[in-house]
């Protein structure tokens, strides 16, 4: 039992610590997809938001500075994203791929000007996203190390919980939201309502990359000290696949990365333990998506305007 | 309208010129980078067009070149019918290692058997993988982005498992399957590189790429297949009402697709790698086949161009260090380039805005 409980909390732990990156950068990837935009360039944004946060935050000293920034950066891959297909009426998939190329190929080269090398400095502790409530529980038990495991965890989880709600506030419980959700469905119907789809279809993708940028600084500020090029590798594109399974809805893109999390951190304490071959255990989390999805999702109901330019009538 | 076009007319009717602008645009915000960070673009660039002009130089591009050209092709088949491919990058993997362990185990086998037999077996897999992910979406609606994404993981990782049973794996301490039997090697022979000065690895891969590439055109263009795949891709409805089975085209497409990297997959394998590491991340080929497709314009002999282009851009770019230069230059030049290409549609934009006014001033005359 005590040997169980030990383990649930070490899965619980690795879980948020998997999940968050991906929850930031599912909320971003919500918002743009939502207002009829793909953006398929998280994770080109993950990476520049990775490499601003761990850089500023090394440089200043002051890990929320470097936080914000790492969302700044992607922010402005965002803004990039935006001007091409939103103001552009560029194709989505390939803007979104160029981001995806440009990202991680700007930031590495300023690496490598600033450190001479593809890697950062490691962040010490003081320049890391703290952890909240540490040494609240008394770990000499069993008990307190399960809550010690689960609740002493990093701010940037407790914000990211945070960070979804208030999503799904905006989105269904808000003038913004609704009109956001409209943009995705129907702008030209929103355009005779006096909505400016370009804007909102605009600020829609910045805000995007902004979260997909927090959502890389959580990479490298969190766990890993570092900025590696190896940093962020697929998890853009996990967040992508969160969104999707959750049929584009922020409490649906929750479970989505939440269930990725978990059977990552499930491949921690089985790997360690069991007998099973680690390739396999770590094949979980996709198997375990495409079983769920056949037996239960089914169908996505992607926005109806989702991927076509807009290009407002006169 | 006037006969005699504008320089501008020119530029923005022809999808050819926005490509080559694209790519000029593309090394002159690689030329600022290099400002910015001090370099000298001279050198830069020199080191990077030296390194691809000698005989040497145009043999390591061709090699480099032949899975990008495969996996372009496979991109570009998909995009035809509607579908983004994205799982490109798994069906390459797929296909490398079946070839990989057939290999290994059936390595008695004589060459002329062996290299179809390794090819096939690679377009099977690739095959497989692209089906099924045409089945989820078919069958149940699943969203083919999604499962193509998680596809690239398992097989990323099945790949993984596989390497590292006993049979395949290699004898001594390297983490990577055992070589494949010369007789699946399609490496060209070793006193003829020697003697023509090529690289190391250079084989004959590239002409099943270009064979890939006829077969590809033909059926997008000469046969009733392509019409079909296009109509889907361009209106499926209006094409099911046409009387176009849209599922099976779907299928069909993902089938053809898949296979297309698959063998790219057995390609790089059996001339390049001749055993497969263990991956510690994506390598990265389904999604340059993304790019290859995106800069050829999902045309088969625009793929080949564009394929050459990229497999030059990435052997240069390795020799860019000589000259203290980050070898990332290469993806912020491919970034731009592929960034203006989505954006050149503007001019079609433009053209269009410019048609527009007069056909409402028409049907205001008609009134």
């Amino acid at each position: 039992m005590d040997n169980f409980v030990n383990s649930l909390g070490i899965i619980l732990f690795a879980t948020l610590v998997y999940a968050t990156p991906l929850l930031y950068a599912a909320m971003g990837s919500c918002f743009s997809e939502v207002s009829g935009v793909v953006n398929i360039g998280i994770e080109g944004m993950m990476t520049a938001g990775a490499f601003a946060g761990t850089v500023i935050a090394y440089f200043t000293g002051n890990p929320w500075i470097g936080f914000i920034c790492g969302g700044l950066a992607g922010a402005f891959f965002g803004m990039l994203h935006a001007v091409a297909t939103v103001n552009l009426g560029a194709d989505q998939t390939i803007a979104g791929t160029a981001i995806n190329m440009l990202g991680p190929g700007v930031v590495i080269m300023i690496a490598r000007v600033l450190f001479n090398s593809t890697d950062t400095v490691p962040l010490t502790a003081s320049q890391k996203i703290p952890k909240l409530f540490p040494g609240m529980f008394d770990t000499s038990t069993v008990f307190g190390r399960f809550m010690d495991n689960v609740f002493a965890t990093y701010a940037s989880t407790y914000i990211v919980f945070a960070v979804v709600i208030l999503v799904w506030f905006v989105f269904y419980k808000t003038r913004f939201g609704l009109r956001l959700r409209a943009c995705g469905e129907h702008p030209k119907a929103c355009e005779t309502l006096g909505i400016n789809v370009i804007a909102m279809r605009f600020w829609c993708v910045v805000i995007s990359g902004f979260l997909s940028g927090l959502g890389g600084a959580c990479v490298t500020m969190t766990i890993s000290t570092q900025f590696r090029p190896i940093s962020i590798v697929g998890q853009g594109f996990i967040a992508i696949a969160a969104v999707i399974f959750g049929k584009f809805k922020p409490q649906g893109a929750l479970i989505g990365c939440l269930l990725f999390g978990f059977c990552s951190g499930l491949k921690v304490v089985l790997g360690g333990s069991s007998g099973i071959d680690m390739q396999l255990i770590s094949m979980i989390p996709y198997v375990v998506t495409v079983i769920v999805l056949v037996l239960f999702v089914g169908k996505s109901s992607v926005p109806a305007a989702s991927g076509k330019p807009y290009i407002k009538s006169k | 309208m006037d006969n005699k076009k504008t320089v501008m007319q020119i530029i923005s009717e022809n999808r050819f010129m926005h490509i080559l602008i694209s790519v000029a645009l593309g090394f002159v915000v690689g030329a600022l980078f290099l400002v910015v960070m001090g370099l000298s673009v001279g050198d830069a660039y020199g080191r990077l067009l030296s390194s691809v002009t000698t005989l040497k130089g145009v043999s390591y591009v061709i090699v480099y070149a032949i899975p990008y050209i495969m996996t372009g092709l496979s991109v570009a088949f998909a995009f035809k019918t509607g579908v983004f491919n994205i799982g490109a990058e798994g069906q390459f993997v797929m296909g490398s290692m079946s070839a990989c362990v057939v290999g290994i185990l059936l390595g008695d086998l004589p060459k002329i058997i062996l290299i179809p037999l390794c090819f096939l077996v690679a377009m099977a897999a690739g095959a497989l993988w692209g089906i099924v992910v045409g089945l989820l979406k078919t069958k149940r609606g699943i969203n083919e982005v999604l499962s193509m994404i998680m596809f690239n993981w398992i097989a990323f990782y099945l790949s993984n498992y596989i390497a590292g049973i006993p049979a395949i794996h290699s004898d001594g301490t390297a983490e990577a399957t055992k070589n494949i039997a010369d007789n699946a090697s399609t490496l060209l022979p070793a006193d003829m590189i020697k003697s023509l000065g090529l690289c190391p690895t250079a084989n004959w891969g590239i002409l099943v790429a270009i064979v890939a590439m006829l077969i590809v055109w033909f059926i997008i263009d000469k046969t009733t297949l392509g019409y079909k795949l296009k109509a889907v891709g361009a209106n499926k409805f209006a094409a099911e009402y046409g009387g176009i089975n849209v599922n099976g085209s779907i299928l069909t497409a993902l089938a053809i697709s898949g296979a297309l990297a698959g063998l790219g997959g057995a390609l790089q394998l059996m001339g390049m790698g001749s055993r497969i590491s263990v991956f510690s991340s994506q390598e990265g080929f389904g999604f340059a086949g993304i790019v290859v497709a995106l800069m050829g314009c999902s045309n088969p002999f625009g793929v080949l161009a564009a394929g050459l282009f990229y497999g030059a851009l990435t052997y240069g770019g390795s020799k860019l260090n000589l000259e203290g230069v980050p070898t990332q230059l290469i993806s912020v030049i491919v970034g731009t380039v592929v960034f203006f290409i989505a954006i050149s549609v503007i001019f079609e934009r433009l053209k269009y805005a410019k048609k527009a006014p007069k056909k409402v001033k028409e049907g205001k005359e008609n009134k």
